[in-house]
């Protein structure tokens, strides 16, 4: 039993911190909301880190690595709202088409490259839901490569990665525009395809619960982001000759979001190591975090607006930008609710 | 040696950094062979020696009292009452994680509440860290045997959370070998018959309200002790209120030196808040029975039940929260980490926590909830009464969000 990161771990999170907080201020979100694009300077950046190749592997140019790994460094992407998409890309993307590179059957050369490309910083994917769940598709817009489901015939689901060109993406405006939300049009084809039948199913379902790990541990970021941006006002800001922050009304709002998030974290943490390992319970324990960090993501959305007051409602406040990347990681792969659900469902099923 | 094993227990939630940057330990959340071993050994004891669930009279009557004292003597005898204490205190010597073992076996056997929580739970921590070597010889093995039960002397009528408020009294005695008390303490949890208590008291009005207090070791039947037991909410006498008049007290039992009792108090608060009072296993158990009695009322009343569904899930996973957050913590302060106001984060989770898993159980039974007739889901109300006074003791959430505010988010003082 040791719940902790390594040293090593923990640096590559303080280095990934200083590059984005130089390279993704609230200037650069307002500039990516006006004009959202996949591939940028920062992506490129990212890439020589070799933060978008992590789960690519190390045959292919990646690091080999698992999503404990990635965690952290998706929580930094959450703090500043990165408007590249890291976890579609190199949290959902990477590690499927790593799965699957002996199994496509005429698909494994194509496989490897794309994996190359993603590891190099040349291409950015999109991950579509599962079948039967019907959502607009973050990153779809701009996307080199869409991983696609359908429920298929008979014998079950099926997994294909189309190229950009080869499907009709039709943008969807989000709140937050860097979310680049599209609805995808396109044709399963033989050629098209890259896992059938239960080895379809199987991966539909890791990468399910990798993206509610992997969305769980943006939340962690954005919500600290907005708990400490809420503290600094609170701390600033004077009414009745003293600081908003020495109330208690104010100071009990903060502390709420605070207990939330800091109760969320191990479960995030945790779920990580779980699906890496491929415990029994990974599914839990990847929808357990998943609840929690939506739900303290939504609570610390609500506690920093009112804690900020009239300023905190406008556009000229950089609030807004991570609001709205709280409020749309919260209910994306699966809302609070749904996560419930499916805890309690994994709960009553017979051992 | 006795620091280290007893002070473990005294954790809370921390924050991410390991304690040295070259640490490569890779994360690992499964118990080694030798722990999976402690723990079938515990729960090959339990399982032949704890009284049935709900076996014993409640331990707030006096029948019931010296009932759960007869069980620490049994558990003492076979040192299983002070697992991570030291050999020579009655203990096993074993580390934190194995604590959080026998504890979670401890809790998955329904075995009894512990009388001796005060003392094993909240003293001790404290008395090894500022005790004489002759004041923990002298009161921790009869505290691992049950053979001494502690309350506590802190709230007084006009001090509950301004704690720094007390106005009992204590005056050198005219033998300069003592102190004698004077004063009101009230909240006592088994004050009602307990034979030693651990209080506050004031013995420099002069100096500023923190710097003036001590914390003394007082005997229940000392000359000028008087206690009136209070029925709590649930008609059972759980706490008491302490009045003493003129009470020597030897310098002997002063706890870590004259003026420094809000330092020691602050420790024991720590241990409140923090693990050593609330290990998860607690909360784990009493989910996982939630989640069965969700099974049951699924299919009595399964209109009532989907209901709930979402409250039944959601404390299930406050639960396992608070067990990955102390397993977080655990590696942390054995990696050599401390803890500090994180205690209070750990505590509004806990008592929340708590109370969620008893609400969602009552608004399963539906009218059955209000059944106080012993029956097999009776424990639920029980608990229920019990949880609502989790948000109150060990220091008020509203205090420990002041704190949590002030000192984890640096939002200035009110």
């Amino acid at each position: 039993m040791h719940f902790a990161f390594t040293g090593q771990q923990i640096e590559f999170r303080d280095t990934v911190r200083r590059v984005l907080a130089r390279e993704c201020t609230t200037d650069d979100l307002r500039a990516a909301f006006a004009a959202p694009t996949a591939r940028t300077a920062r992506w490129a950046t990212l890439a020589e880190l070799g933060v978008v190749g992590l789960s690519v592997p190390e045959a292919h140019g990646g690091l080999g690595l698992g999503l404990l790994d990635l965690v952290l460094l998706l929580e930094e992407a959450g703090r500043v709202a990165l408007p590249e998409p890291l976890m579609a890309t190199s949290a959902l993307a990477a590690p499927l088409l790593g799965d699957l590179e002996g199994a496509g059957p005429a698909g494994a050369t194509r496989v490897r490259s794309w994996l190359e490309e993603i590891a190099a910083g040349s291409i950015t994917a999109a991950v579509g839901p599962p079948p039967g769940c019907p959502a607009p598709i973050a990153g779809a817009v701009g996307a080199d490569l869409l991983v696609l489901t359908t429920p298929g015939p008979e014998d079950g689901p099926e997994v294909h990665v189309l190229e950009a060109g080869a499907a009709e993406v039709t943008p969807i405006t989000s709140l937050d525009p860097t979310r680049r939300l599209g609805a995808v049009t396109w044709e399963p084809t033989a050629d098209t395809r890259l896992a059938s039948g239960s080895r379809a199913a199987s991966t539909i379902l890791a990468t399910s619960d990798r993206a509610a790990v992997a969305t769980a541990a943006e939340l962690l970021g954005v919500t600290d982001r907005m708990v400490v941006m809420a503290a600094d006002y609170a701390k600033e800001r004077k009414q009745f000759g003293r600081p908003i922050g020495a109330f208690q009304a104010v100071k009990h709002l903060l502390a709420g979001a605070k207990v939330k998030l800091e109760f969320a974290r191990p479960l995030v943490y945790g779920a990580a190591w779980a699906l890496d390992q491929g415990a029994p319970d990974a599914s839990r324990s990847a929808s357990a975090a998943k609840a929690c960090a939506s739900d303290a993501a939504v609570e610390a959305a609500r506690v920093s607006l009112q804690v900020h007051g009239a300023i905190g409602y406008t556009w000229e406040s950089d609030l807004h930008l991570f609001l709205k990347r709280a409020w749309a990681l919260s209910e994306a792969w699966g809302s609070a609710a749904e996560h419930r659900r499916r805890v309690l469902g994994s709960l009553l099923a017979p051992a | 040696m006795v620091a280290e094993n007893l002070v473990v227990c005294q954790i809370s939630p921390d924050t991410l950094e390991p304690m040295d940057p070259t640490m490569d330990t890779p994360m690992d959340l499964r118990y080694t062979d030798a722990q999976e071993a402690f723990r079938e050994e515990a729960r090959t004891w339990l399982s032949a020696h704890a009284p049935a669930p709900h076996a014993l009279p409640s331990l707030d009557t006096a029948e019931g009292f010296e009932a759960h004292r007869a069980w620490e003597r049994t558990m003492f005898a076979d040192r299983w009452s002070v697992v991570s204490w030291p050999e020579e205190y009655g203990g096993r010597g074993v580390g934190i994680l194995e604590w959080l073992i026998f504890e979670e076996e401890y809790w998955r056997a329904q075995a009894p509440l512990r009388v001796s929580q005060n003392g094993i739970f909240l003293l001790a921590p404290t008395l090894s860290e500022f005790g004489t070597d002759q004041q923990k010889a002298r009161f921790l093995p009869p505290m691992a045997s049950g053979e001494e039960i502690w309350c506590q002397g802190w709230s007084e009528p006009d001090a509950g959370s301004d704690l720094a408020g007390i106005r009992s009294r204590a005056r050198r005695a005219h033998s300069d070998d003592g102190w004698v008390l004077t004063g009101q303490k009230t909240w006592a949890s088994r004050g009602a018959f307990a034979e030693w208590c651990f209080g506050l008291f004031r013995t420099d009005p002069e100096a500023e309200r923190h710097r003036g207090l001590t914390y003394f070791l007082v005997e229940m039947d000392s000359p000028g002790v008087t206690v009136r037991p209070i029925p709590q909410i649930d008609g059972e006498t759980g706490f008491a209120e302490l009045f003493f008049e003129e009470v020597f007290v030897p310098d002997s039992q002063v706890l870590g030196g004259v003026g420094r009792g809000w330092n020691v108090a602050m420790a024991t608060a720590g241990s409140e808040r923090g693990l050593s009072l609330r290990s998860p296993a607690r909360y784990s158990e009493a989910a996982t029975r939630l989640v069965a009695l969700y099974a049951e009322r699924l299919a009595l009343d399964p209109e009532r039940a989907v209901l709930t569904a979402d409250a039944v899930a959601q404390a299930w996973i406050d639960a396992e929260a608070y067990r990955l957050n102390t397993l977080w913590t655990a590696t942390r302060v054995l990696d050599g980490g401390s803890v500090g106001s994180e205690a209070s984060a750990n505590k509004i989770h806990w008592s929340e926590t708590d109370l969620a898993i008893h609400r969602a159980a009552l608004a399963l039974l539906g009218p059955a909830a209000e059944l106080h007739d012993g029956g097999a889901d009776a424990p639920w109300l029980d608990g229920y009464l019990f949880a609502l006074a989790g948000p109150i003791y060990a220091g008020t959430n509203e205090i420990q969000r002041n704190v949590v505010a002030e000192r984890m988010l640096g939002l200035p003082r009110g």
